[in-house]
């Protein structure tokens, strides 16, 4: 294993004990955060709060550097306008979080708490995202299509 | 509950500040799994992305085993899970990002595509809940 991987392994370590430390692996949590209407429970705007301030730094720092420091160089994504696709994936996205509490990082790290349902979700997720692939790349093809005609 | 939460989130925040100044990269849960996954256009094994996916559950786990095990209810119903599961997946790759990337990682750049995605999908999850509940559909 090299530098950058165990790097990025030690993040993900850090960053799925952060999410069991905060509560967030717990998808009633979630639930309740998302429930105006009910027994609100704020926790997760302090989470949010907490990890927006660190890495708020980190973009600062960031700025200052002309690379990684265990890398070549920024893999990062271009500042780019709101577009349909980032709305629409955003609502699809906000209705499964909703429905059941759990979104991606939570759902990874359920895999050792709650394995039995957490399997079950990842495995619908993966499919969701392998399904967006599939789409994705159909209609890429057809608007190259279209353009050489 | 709060200074756990904030903690927790202080810990996120660590990790994805090691991803950002030393790899150079966006600690973006849902784009890092499809790249494992080689569900994205660049089809070679991303050991960078393999290794952070692998260590959230890790993490989890150590987290459990020094602080003891945490309560976690989840759906009870299989179709639940299914349906959520698909919507969080496709909705995650079509929006570019989740609440790791956007909520965390893109807000603090404040990026307007993530303020944007962040107001919508938390609008949008809280109307969720609302229906559900006021229907009558429980989990």
């Amino acid at each position: 294993m090299n530098g950058p991987a165990f790097l990025s392994l030690i993040s993900g370590i850090v960053f799925g004990a952060g999410l069991v430390v905060s509560g967030m692996a717990d998808p009633k949590r979630v639930r309740d955060f998302l429930d105006i209407t009910g027994a609100f429970d704020p926790t997760l705007a302090f989470v949010m709060g907490g990890a927006v301030t660190v890495m708020a730094i980190a973009w600062r720092v960031q700025n200052r550097m002309s690379s990684p420091l265990a890398t070549e160089k920024f893999d990062l994504p271009k500042i780019s306008p709101v577009d349909r696709r980032l709305i629409l994936g955003a609502s699809i996205f906000g209705i499964g979080w909703g429905i059941a509490g759990l979104c991606p990082g939570p759902a990874l790290a359920g895999l050792v708490i709650v394995p039995d349902k957490a399997i079950i979700f990842v495995t619908a997720m993966v499919i969701g995202m392998g399904l967006y692939r599939f789409i994705d790349t159909r209609f890429s093809e057809n608007n190259a299509r279209k353009e050489m005609r | 509950m709060p200074l756990q939460g904030f903690l927790g989130g202080i810990m996120i925040g660590v990790a994805a500040a090691i991803m950002l100044v030393a790899i150079g990269k966006i600690a973006g849960v849902s784009g890092l799994l499809a790249q494992t996954l080689a569900l994205t256009p660049s089809k070679s094994f991303n050991v960078i992305a393999t290794s952070f996916i692998l260590g959230i559950p890790l993490g989890a786990l150590l987290a459990q085993y020094f602080c003891g095990p945490v309560n976690s209810f989840y759906p009870s119903s299989f179709i639940t899970l299914i349906v959520a599961g698909l919507l969080v997946g496709f909705g995650s790759r079509l929006g570019s990002g989740c609440t790791s990337g956007h909520g965390v990682c893109g807000l603090s750049r404040l990026s307007l595509r993530s303020l944007s995605a962040t107001c919508v999908f938390m609008s949008v999850a809280m109307a969720t809940v609302a229906v559900m509940k006021h229907s009558g559909l429980s989990q």
